[in-house]
């Protein structure tokens, strides 16, 4: 955990891949490139990076990205993919109506 | 707000068996599944299960979903679907969308089986259509009756990646390769036998790099890799295919476990994310119990078990019955739980590469790189005879759980013994009568019969046959071995499929006599 809170690290530069292109978010079309970017923004934890580029927030609610997301800011950071805690889990699991959560019996 | 015993979240094989434990116990019990049918996972599983005769080998997926529904209709389950669990809390306050609105429901205990969802890897061109999961694939045939492609590729060799490869092949589709980025097939090697005797080739320590294709996938190139996982320059080669299939590996659903804030852990022997539990299932959370692969990724049968025991417990946990019931009950299924766990695909020997058996049987490098028995290394098991008459050939070389074979022959001739993972041996000495109920009953479809004396100079083959449309007695074709290549002429003699076989029919072909220990699949020439 410690090495995920330290925000003064250095993780170097930004350096392009030759994938950034590739969508990794489907729902919401957010490609690796812009993951990348986020953690050198300074989004360290899977929670930031979600509020930050609503990676995870579509239809799937991260069933399909999550893991691949994981993976992609792990190396980024130059840690264990396990060493990084999945984002944070709140109601409604899953994907709901407008009309449906207004109304509540 | 409604209150309930129990609240079982997921109406899978986990789920339906904590409910039918629970309720059984006198516990007031009501199930959620935001699926429009129940069962979970298990109605699109089409084979034969592996395990012992009391949890329920040689039965099909299907009919085991069947069954659960039906026990727990009869000890009074509730089973609600269209019903998504969207919140759980601290409280075991469960929120649930129903009918259009948002309802809370109270649990004095709750059961979580969520179950898990399917992994991806990305490669150029992964999210073009046509690129799918194995199990949206299984749900596409075996639900709903829709063809997925014409000609597929798999990557993942594990048991879902054969077992779907198998039953694509089944459903009319062309399985082109099977493809894996480890140096050896994952999943059992009767499944991989039954898969690589149709002829499909295996790439192992190869990966994708790209799905060709603008709109739709027309194509796939894969390539070997190195020790570093990089591509070996020049090892690309490239298939024409409408759909790309990935079977790489599954992720608990524990999302809700999080929201209800259970102590979690990543666990990479459980398949990610899950929850601290104890033996019972019960989290760090008094009452709030998972099971399936929501807790760590198996299989239906130690779900199914793994499901019992928390209902059980839940039964404890709210005083329905003493320690003493829940200590006795619950050591019978750990005991079953335990035995489903053993042999070289244990829990324990994940990853590592097991070279020998418990009986000190070398482990075939062939199987596990080709995804059959050389026919020299297949005589060295002990479910391979050569004696005289018709015979059982049994091609099982892995300790894996599963006993049916030694139940089905009438004459004992086959054994397996206490330990339901030990290799089946055959006595020579028994007399076989040819019924073929040890055929139909090996769910891995791994026994033969072979009668060498059929007094035209001729072997007579038995095989297992699970595609339509079946081949009629007189029907000249050509006989495979085990790798799939075409060896020699056959001619089908007989064809048996009673009731007893549960949908596996018994084709006996004859061949020429040196071929009976070499044949073991038929293929139709189309008549001109």
């Amino acid at each position: 955990m410690s090495k995920i809170n330290d925000r003064s690290r250095d993780l170097g530069d930004y350096i392009p891949g030759a994938d950034d292109e590739m969508i990794i978010c489907r729902c919401e079309e957010i490609t690796k490139g812009e993951i990348r970017r986020a953690v050198h923004d300074g989004m360290f934890t899977l929670t930031e990076i979600r509020r930050y580029l609503r990676t995870s927030m579509g239809l799937c609610q991260g069933q399909t990205c999550g893991r691949l997301i994981k993976g992609i800011v792990a190396k980024e950071l130059g840690i264990s993919p396990l060493d990084l805690e999945p984002a944070m889990s709140r109601a409604p699991m899953r994907p709901i109506e407008m009309k449906v959560l207004a109304n509540e019996r | 707000m409604k209150r309930y015993d129990v609240i079982v979240v997921g109406a899978g094989p986990a789920g339906l068996s904590a409910a039918i434990e629970a309720a059984k116990r006198g516990l007031k019990v009501i199930v959620f599944d935001e699926n429009v049918k129940p069962g979970g996972q298990l109605f699109k599983q089409i084979h034969k299960f592996f395990g012992s005769k009391e949890h329920k080998a040689k039965i099909r997926g299907f009919k085991i979903g069947e069954d659960l529904l039906n026990e727990a209709e009869a000890a009074g389950v509730e089973v609600v679907l269209n019903a998504a669990v969207v919140g759980l809390y601290l409280d075991k306050e469960v929120v649930v969308q129903l009918n259009g609105e948002v309802n809370h429901f109270k649990g004095d205990a709750i059961i979580v089986a969520t179950g898990a969802s399917e992994n991806m890897i990305t490669f150029d061109g992964w999210t073009l259509p046509g690129v799918i999961g194995a199990g949206a694939a299984q749900t596409m045939m075996n639900l709903h009756h829709i063809r997925p492609g014409k000609k597929v590729l798999m990557l993942g060799t594990g048991n879902v990646g054969l077992v779907v490869s198998y039953q694509l092949m089944q459903s009319g589709c062309e399985v082109v390769a099977l493809v894996d980025a480890a140096p050896r097939i994952g999943g059992y090697g009767v499944h991989a036998a039954k898969v690589a005797r149709c002829g499909v080739p295996y790439y192992l320590s190869h990966t994708i790099i790209k799905a060709h294709g603008s709109d739709y996938v027309t194509g796939v190139t894969i390539g070997q890799v190195d020790a570093n996982w990089n591509i070996v320059p020049g090892s690309e080669k490239e298939f024409e295919v409408d759909t790309i299939c990935l079977a790489v590996g599954l992720s608990p659903m524990s999302q809700l476990l999080k929201m209800a804030g259970c102590d979690m852990a990543e666990n990479p022997a459980k398949g990610g994310y899950v929850p601290t539990c104890n033996s019972y299932g019960e989290t760090s959370i008094p009452g709030l119990f998972v099971a399936g692969d929501v807790s760590g990724i198996e299989e239906a049968s130690s779900a199914m078990i793994e499901g019992r025991i928390a209902g059980v417990a839940a039964a404890h946990r709210l005083g329905f019955i003493d320690a003493l019931e829940l200590e006795e009950k619950s050591q019978e299924l750990e005991r079953a739980l335990l035995s489903l766990r053993e042999g070289m695909f244990s829990p324990e020997n994940k990853g590592k590469e097991v070279k020998k058996t418990e009986e000190g049987y070398l482990v075939s490098s062939n199987l596990l790189t080709k995804g059959y028995l050389t026919a020299e290394e297949v005589l060295t098991y002990p479910g391979v005879t050569q004696s005289s008459g018709i015979h059982p050939v049994i091609e099982c070389s892995q300790n894996i759980p599963c006993n049916p074979c030694q139940d089905a022959c009438v004459k004992k001739c086959i054994t397996i013994g206490e330990k339901i993972t030990s290799l089946p041996v055959v006595d020579e000495t028994a007399s076989c009568t040819g019924c073929g109920m040890c055929v139909a009953a090996c769910s891995g479809q791994s026994i033969f019969l072979v009668n060498e004396d059929v007094e035209d100079g001729t072997t007579a083959v038995t095989i297992p046959y699970e595609f339509l449309p079946l081949p009629e007695k007189g029907t000249k074709g050509i006989a495979l071995d085990r790798s799939g290549a075409e060896i020699c002429q056959a001619e089908i003699v007989e064809i048996k499929n009673v009731r007893a076989f549960d949908r596996t029919s018994l084709l006996t072909m004859k061949v020429p006599l040196e071929m009976g220990m070499k044949a073991r699949f038929f293929k139709c020439v189309q008549e001109v």
